[in-house]
């Protein structure tokens, strides 16, 4: 797929999350939004993965650490054929097999369960250690977001990462700043994010997280004998005007009139 | 001779080790505490010491378990149960993750370390768990049993695993099947329910009972969950009394499950030995089992009350 179509198709893939919150009324429109290029760099451009077997066994793993911000994945995951589109208006529903936080034994396509935050990077880790110990060569790739960032868990992985040489093991941070009491700032600094992944031990790269190529450029950098860490630069609310760096936009699902100036600017594609 | 729950513990994983290369051993800085050490001299390529972080190693047994492997976690339990609860919760049990716990140092049989390192709350915190299957070894034997059995659970597993030396009570023959009661010693006035270390109390309070003239059974319900309900009914039908003994607190352990089975379908005259809802202190073993009433003592106090 080339630069304009990717660019349509994360048009496309922002309408649907805002569809699907604003169907279900419920949900993070926020860090999904600003998580799209980066789950699109993974499943459209670097990632070894097959729709039509999501359990083939050297597939690289996808967590989505910030779970969260699932209706971004699950918009991917459809787009990509894992299941039916249709199934995205039922997000969050009782006979949904799309829970409210990414669901393993649920949603085909979806390696790890998350939602409580700083354990999905914690059980990636655990799985690039393992497949190391195996001998096979797929990745691990970790979302996290800003605000998780704050959780212990997020160190105590980054250390045993570092110590146990995961090249295989990468960490990308949806860095859009806000979290749902404000700013990472006024909440807890993360003071410099990139320098404290160098000093745990981490390849440290910083792009822009809404340009594809940028973010692939990272994935792609060869690493040898340590884990990579990309920060990936994003506005919260990317794509929607009234959304954008808007910490209030965390969780809660657009009204009438909001969704459809939404869709206006998103092009109105779904 | 005796030996120490945790000395068994650590052989069983060895030789387990040896017959299933699925399985992995994890710790945080206390092999040689829990006894995984015994494991790692022989399986080093599958040994993983996490350092002093049990919320990571027990993500990252769910990364493994995720990926196919079989992980022995180990650490203290209160460090393990305690302080990793919310990471067992989601990570291994919500998704029902084939992850091992052996986590050592319960109850109050630690002893001299004091209150801050004695986990009497593991089985509550274990029971809340759907799908955990929590087994409770009382001897070297049954502490094997429990590792050879864990490893053919599908699904998360608690073995709680104590410190002290003790001498075999059960035999190489004694059934152990998970999730079903061993009857101990057949009797006819007051049952003794017991579990763990407190099973050779248990047996030791039936003989002081009998010397006064009152029958007593004892059942070793070495595992609390799932809790042998058909077993319990059964007693509360033979027998006029029941009284349960744990080295864990009364709220949410043995005595709270077996109470949990009697309530609305029987009247048989109940009672509990066990911590009594306070924490633990430094002190020998045995001085902390007497003060906390955890004794043979006790358990023929409680019955006579009863009956």
């Amino acid at each position: 797929m080339d630069e304009m179509n990717l660019t349509a198709k994360a048009q496309q893939i922002r309408a649907d999350i805002i569809k699907m919150l604003y169907t279900c009324q419920s949900g993070h429109p926020g860090g999904s939004l600003s998580c799209v290029e980066m789950l699109m760099a993974l499943y459209y451009r670097v990632a070894k993965v097959d729709p039509q077997n999501p359990q083939m066994e050297d597939r690289d793993r996808i967590v989505l650490s910030k779970g969260h911000a699932c209706p971004a994945l699950y918009a991917v995951l459809a787009d990509k054929g894992y299941f039916p589109k249709e199934d995205l208006w039922n997000l969050r529903q009782i006979d949904s097999h799309l829970q409210g936080h990414p669901d393993m034994r649920k949603t085909p396509g979806v390696d790890v369960n998350t939602g409580s935050l700083g354990q999905g990077v914690s059980i990636a880790m655990g799985m690039a250690l393992a497949a190391k110990h195996k001998k096979a060569d797929y990745k691990v790739y970790a979302i996290v977001g800003d605000g998780e960032v704050q959780e212990g868990l997020v160190w105590e992985a980054a250390m045993a990462a570092a110590h146990y040489k995961l090249d295989n093991f990468v960490v990308m941070l949806d860095h859009n700043g806000l979290q749902i009491d404000g700013s990472n700032e006024s909440v807890m600094s993360l003071g410099d994010v990139v320098d404290k992944f160098r000093a745990f031990g981490f390849e440290c790269y910083k792009v822009d997280g809404h340009d594809l190529a940028a973010i692939e450029y990272a994935l792609r950098a060869p690493v040898s004998g340590k884990p990579k860490f990309i920060c990936c630069e994003t506005h919260k609310g990317h794509g929607v005007s009234f959304m954008s760096d808007q910490a209030g936009w965390h969780g809660k699902a657009p009204n009438k009139e909001e969704y459809e100036l939404a869709m206006k600017q998103l092009g109105g594609i779904n | 001779m005796g030996k120490s729950l945790r000395v068994a513990y650590g052989e069983a994983l060895r030789e387990l080790g040896a017959k299933n290369d699925k399985v992995v051993v994890m710790d945080a800085d206390l092999a040689h505490a829990t006894m995984t050490a015994t494991f790692a001299e022989e399986h080093k390529d599958r040994f993983f010491n996490f350092g002093i972080a049990e919320a990571n190693m027990v993500c990252a047994a769910a990364g493994f378990a995720h990926t196919g492997y079989i992980p022995f976690v180990s650490t203290f339990a209160l460090f393990g149960a305690g302080r990793a609860f919310e990471q067992i919760r989601n990570s291994v049990s919500y998704v029902n993750a084939n992850v091992k716990f052996g986590l050592s140092h319960s109850g109050l049989c630690v002893g001299e370390d004091g209150g801050s390192h004695q986990s009497i709350e593991d089985i509550a915190l274990m029971r809340e768990l759907p799908g955990m299957t929590i087994l409770v070894p009382c001897d070297p034997i049954e502490t094997k049993k429990a590792v050879m059995a864990a490893a053919e659970i599908d699904g998360p597993v608690y073995i709680r695993v104590a410190r002290p030396i003790v001498e075999d009570i059960t035999t190489e023959e004694t059934p152990f099947i998970p999730g079903k009661a061993n009857v101990m010693k057949e009797g006819k006035d007051v049952c003794i329910m017991a579990t763990g270390l407190m099973i050779s109390e248990a047996l030791q309070a039936a003989e002081l009972l009998e010397k006064e003239g009152i029958s007593a059974g004892v059942i070793n319900f070495h595992t609390i969950k799932p809790i042998d309900e058909a077993c319990i009914l059964d007693m509360a039908k033979k027998y006029k009394a029941i009284v349960t003994a744990e080295e864990h607190s009364i709220i949410g352990g043995l005595g709270s499950a077996v109470a949990e089975v009697l309530a609305g379908k029987s009247n048989v005259k109940f009672e509990r030995v066990g911590i009594m809802d306070k924490f633990g202190k430094s002190g020998k073993p045995t001085d902390l089992f007497k003060e906390y009433g955890l004794t043979a003592e006790n358990i023929v106090q409680k019955s006579k009350e009863l009956l």
